[in-house]
């Protein structure tokens, strides 16, 4: 379970978070979703300790993770798993060594069994075989895949994901959302998705927060996200006509 | 200025924490020092076999009177070559070469968030990509150093052969007269201090990159630019202080 308390991001005088506060349950797909600029991803790396809040706080299981050093982190750290926007695979290393990169660092396993781990991940991620390539050799979607394949080869207790879907047909869209979706339930991991994506908030919200304004605006299982009478909730979800015409069928 | 000076000490410090996994970070160093010795061997040997034969045949037309002995030129061409030629124009020349491409690598870490990644993993950024950096820096620039300044007497050499200004006989005698082991050191201070400063100020530009490839190439040259003019500073100040 991840508590966040009272968060404000201020850059410079762009006040982008003005105090959110929310829980994110463990096994439970938790969403964060908003226009563009509302602050979804500064709320993410202030989360996970890339941006430090100007105020407020940020609990992993009742450990205050805001005041810990960089070294007190490192315990926390290593059972975070993050996906990135574009993926940030290290691209001078082999998907494999990608996936290893972490093992490598922080545990004392032996070649054979960082590589069966590898394996594993890729395997589960629909990627097998392609250890050799370079992430300069994959598509959009593998990349992403082996994002997640390295994110999880920890074991975390916490994925982070920022736009799952962004540069993925909407085919490839839904299998790294159904993937996510299954990781979280099978590992029991506390996942926070940041995403604009709303076949994603249909299918994978178990709970989902809409920012808005740099302020948490709607909060809620996805069930609900249809008959709710906040304006500007409804405005972003229903923004496209589809969505109107379906609206009626939720 | 001096808030750009607190944030370059600061990062020095993080880069030179402990390391969370030996033998991680040596691999790193071993890619690093390969990468800067042997990849920069090709364009110092080049630069400083021309300008060994050049400087040579200047400081031979130069002392063309039959009062002085002529083997002169090859001590004076030898004490050049290892006292500035060699270290400083080779540095100047590894700026380019090498820094950029620390600056242009680290910088689009930092953009496409590969740095961000490293950091969530709990791995200190700095000490994994700064500091095998820095290590390569200070033990291959030395290196190419002395391999420039014999390729440097080298090219004097052939130059006497070439254009018969000196005899080599004399350029052979010259160049062992009078040999001072002094000057060897100042050059291994000026090539150890230059590899220093290339790969700091050219990793610390990369690694506080925001924005985009434009923003990289931007590093890259701010990397460059500032080494080359604090080599030259550099260069004066030991010059001055040890000589
Ligand atoms: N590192 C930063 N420095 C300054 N401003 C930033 C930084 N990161 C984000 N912002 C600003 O914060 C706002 C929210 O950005 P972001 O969190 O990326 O939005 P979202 O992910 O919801 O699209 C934007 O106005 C952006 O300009
Ligand atoms: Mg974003």
């Amino acid at each position: 379970m991840i508590e966040v308390k009272d968060i404000y991001k201020t850059f410079g005088d762009n006040e982008v978070l003005k105090g959110i506060s929310a829980t994110f349950q463990t096994g439970k797909n938790n969403l964060i979703i908003g226009g563009s600029g509302s602050g979804k991803t500064t709320l993410l790396k202030c989360i996970v300790g890339l941006h430090e809040p100007t105020k407020g706080q940020v609990f992993f299981e009742d450990e205050n993770f805001t005041e810990m050093d960089f070294t007190e982190r490192v315990p926390i750290r290593t059972q975070i798993g993050m996906l990135f926007q574009n993926s940030a695979l290290f691209d001078s290393m082999t998907v494999e060594e990608n996936i290893m990169f972490p093992l490598n660092l922080f545990t004392r396993q032996s070649k054979q069994e960082k590589l069966e781990r590898a394996n594993f991940c890729l395997e589960r991620v629909n990627l097998k075989g392609k250890n050799k390539l370079y992430p300069a050799e994959l598509s959009g979607g593998m990349k992403k895949r082996v994002g997640i394949a390295r994110a999880i080869s920890m074991q975390p207790k916490y994925l982070f994901v920022d736009e799952p879907n962004s540069g993925l047909d909407p085919k490839t869209s839904i299998l790294i959302d159904e993937l996510i979706n299954e990781l979280t339930t099978e590992y029991e991991m506390t996942t926070v998705v940041v995403t604009h994506d709303m076949n994603s908030v249909m299918g994978i919200g178990d709970h989902i927060i809409f920012l808005h304004q740099g302020q948490k605006w709607w909060e809620g299982p996805h069930k609900e996200i249809a008959h709710t009478d906040n304006k500007e909730l409804n405005d972003f979800v229903f923004a496209s006509k589809f969505m109107q015409a379906a609206k009626s069928k939720l | 200025m001096f808030q750009s000076l607190g944030k370059y000490i600061l990062l020095l410090q993080l880069s030179f924490k402990k390391p969370e996994k030996f033998s991680v970070y040596w691999r790193e160093v071993m890619l690093e020092m390969v990468s800067v010795g042997i990849g920069s061997l090709g364009i110092i040997s080049i630069i400083s076999v021309f300008i060994g034969a050049a400087t040579t045949i200047q400081v031979a037309f130069q002392l063309s009177s039959p009062l002085v002995p002529r083997s002169i030129a090859g001590s004076i061409a030898r004490d050049s070559n290892i006292l500035e030629f060699s270290p400083t124009i080779s540095s100047l020349v590894l700026a380019g070469r090498v820094g950029s491409s620390f600056a242009s690598q680290i910088g689009t870490m930092r953009v496409t968030e590969q740095i961000d990644a490293l950091e969530i993993m709990g791995v200190n950024a700095p000490g994994y990509l700064i500091s095998p950096k820095i290590i390569a820096g200070v033990t291959m620039v030395p290196m190419l150093v002395i391999i420039s300044i014999m390729l440097g007497i080298t090219g004097g050499y052939i130059a006497c052969i070439v254009t018969g200004d000196i005899t080599p006989a004399d350029y052979i005698m010259g160049v062992n007269d009078g040999f001072d082991g002094l000057t060897v050191r100042v050059a291994l201070v000026k090539a150890f201090v230059f590899g220093f400063i290339i790969a700091s100020i050219c990793s610390y530009q990369g690694f506080y990159t925001s924005g985009g490839a434009l923003e990289v190439g931007q590093s890259a040259t701010a990397g460059v630019v500032y080494s080359c003019v604090w080599i030259l500073f550099a260069d004066l100040m030991i010059t001055s202080i040890m000589l």
